[in-house]
């Protein structure tokens, strides 16, 4: 199990390498949110150790639920942001040059 | 729904084939951001990813604490969603911070929990107490890093290096080294809780230390180094874990963020090691005022800039961090329509960390309309300073600055810059002379081919529209 977990963590860097060397600088800020939502997935752990119902005692569950609300905020906010972001950047640029156009007349 | 069908669906191997869906969606959904075109689908294709993997997880049979986690979902959305929703395009870069942070933050608190249900790692594989211990380093490290580059952006502390001098590279290196020792206790079976605990402090007062020293242009690559800690720590839990989303979509992120501090630390001549070293612009003192570089400031007037851009062939634009501030993007992609119905061309100067992150212009105008084809990228622009007749510098200072090309002892000697001194004449609106983030003088204010123009930049470009239009 631990040697097929490693293989895939290994494959995972590669392909995330290969990936993202093609983003343009423009893109970057956008690309830094989304990858940083996409690390949200952390909140699979919290839920996991919750679901799997050995965790007990008031500490541990409380520590749970922070954790799963902190992976909440990172998920949601993260993507909404980035899409917010990206919004910005699908303007339809044919409308645009035609609304030059007419601004120079 | 039949036995069967229930039954298969709570199939370890059916969770398992979830997961792939899930992490072939981030893979794609992130190729989609390389584009302008197709980046918005691509962003929504990973969310669905997310929302698929998070489906999956919940697909087990029993299914304990499901009020803990809808609880925990619904304060994370509650918190979430206002905050993605109101936060200012300006204030993008610590909002990343803080989204960072709280990753982070679930990283390490999930690693502690598993030790407390675990009695201290003992019913697992070594390998698990292995990989929760470097979890919960880094992800403390991140956490409270996070909230130090937010706190700093946000100006809720002060944004200038703030250093212990000499003791502080000894003294992370002390921490660091507890909390490493900590963890080795703990791998090697130690159960005390206390461990832990000593563990997640030194790596948070770590945190705190590292970003502390780091001041001015260095933020963005510092968010984005903590970006790439919490994507490794998010790996490391997955593999402790046994979880092949939490391995596969970590590890994208722990590698796409390796690969763009590396590109802002080049883009800034900068190594990473010297960046976490900390001090930029606090080795040299700051010397407010360009007088102290010698030679006079010339101010200039709305109606002369108005009247000298009118008349150039070619304007360049060259936004920063205070166009982003003053939320000026819109009032400057106004006043470049004016000077493109007088046959002027306008283009933008767009340095790689302009502003607070990578990007942070393109976002800003982008939101203003400025068509895509005319944001020129430094390596693009550079030669055309020299065919500018008009250089008008936005709120932007040390990427301007030649000291990086000129004078060897300058703290940003090497780093690369735009060349707008090359070009016929350069305006600088500017709120006042005090200097820039990275607290270093700018020679450019002084020099007799610029003129300054005094005031918030919103209100400057404002008024040079004004200006445009009577003419």
């Amino acid at each position: 199990m631990l040697v097929t977990n490693l293989s895939i963590l290994v494959l995972a860097g590669f392909v995330g390498y290969a990936v993202i060397s093609k983003v343009p600088n423009t893109l970057h800020t956008p690309l830094m949110s989304g990858t940083n939502a996409i690390h949200g997935i952390v909140v699979l752990g919290g839920i996991i150790l919750l679901a799997d119902g050995a965790a007990t005692g008031f500490l541990s569950k409380l520590l749970l639920v922070i954790a799963v609300a902190f992976g909440t905020i990172n998920v949601v906010g993260g993507f909404l942001v980035t899409d917010r972001m990206l919004e910005m950047f699908k303007s339809k640029p044919k409308e645009l040059v035609e609304a030059d156009a007419e601004d120079g007349k | 729904m039949s036995t069967i069908t229930a039954s298969f669906l709570v199939e370890a191997s059916f969770r398992r084939v979830l997961y792939i869906v899930a992490f072939a969606l981030f893979i794609y959904g992130l190729s989609g951001l390389t584009g302008p075109k197709t980046a918005v689908r691509g962003n929504r294709i990973a969310a669905v990813g997310m929302a698929i993997a998070v489906i999956a997880t919940l697909l087990v049979d029993p299914l304990s604490n499901i009020g803990l986690i809808i609880i925990g979902v619904a304060i994370g959305t509650a918190v979430g969603i206002p905050a993605a929703r109101q936060v200012k395009m300006t204030q993008m870069p610590q909002m990343v911070a803080l989204f960072n942070g709280v990753g982070g933050g679930a990283v390490a608190l999930i690693a502690w929990v598993e030790f407390r249900t675990s009695d201290g790692f003992a019913e697992r594989p070594t390998y698990v107490a292995i990989f929760s211990v470097f979890a919960a380093i880094v992800g403390s490290v991140s956490f409270w890093g996070s909230n130090i580059a937010f706190s700093k952006l946000q100006e809720l502390i002060s944004g200038k290096p703030m250093t212990i001098g000499r003791l502080q590279t000894p003294l992370n290196a002390l921490l660091g080294a507890v909390a490493v020792a900590c963890g080795v206790a703990i791998v090697a079976g130690a159960n005390h809780e206390w461990l832990m605990l000593l563990l997640l402090v030194t790596a948070a007062v770590l945190g705190n230390l590292l970003v502390l020293p780091i001041g001015g242009a260095d933020m963005p690559v510092v968010i984005s180094l903590l970006n790439a800690f919490t994507g490794l720590s998010a790996a490391a839990a997955g593999v402790a874990l046994n979880n092949t989303a939490l391995i596969v979509a970590g590890m994208i992120v722990g590698a796409s963020g390796t690969l763009l501090t590396q590109q802002m630390a080049i883009a800034m001549n900068r190594s990473i090691t010297s960046v976490v070293a900390g001090g930029f612009g606090g080795t040299v003192e700051a010397v407010a005022g360009a007088s102290a570089a010698g030679g006079t400031v010339r101010s200039t007037s709305a109606a002369d800039v108005a009247i000298q851009m009118a008349y150039a062939r070619q304007v360049v634009v060259v936004p920063g961090y205070g166009m982003a501030v003053s939320q000026a993007q819109h009032a400057v992609r106004e006043m470049a329509k004016l000077l493109e119905s007088k046959g002027v061309e306008v283009k933008y100067a767009i340095h790689p960390v302009a502003g607070r992150m990578p990007g942070h212009m393109n976002v800003l105008l982008a939101e203003a309309d400025v068509p895509y084809d005319q944001l020129k990228e430094m390596d693009d622009i550079n030669g055309e300073f020299s065919r500018t007749d008009v250089s008008l510098v936005i709120g932007a200072n040390d990427v301007t600055n030649p000291d990086a090309r000129n004078k060897a002892d300058s703290p940003i000697y090497g780093m690369p810059i735009l060349n707008v001194d090359e070009s016929a004449s350069v305006i600088v609106l500017k709120r006042s002379m005090n200097s820039g983030y990275a607290g270093i003088d700018n020679p450019l204010f002084v020099n007799p081919k610029t003129a300054m123009l005094f005031g918030d930049a919103k209100g400057s470009v404002g008024e040079i529209t004004e200006e445009l239009k009577a003419l």
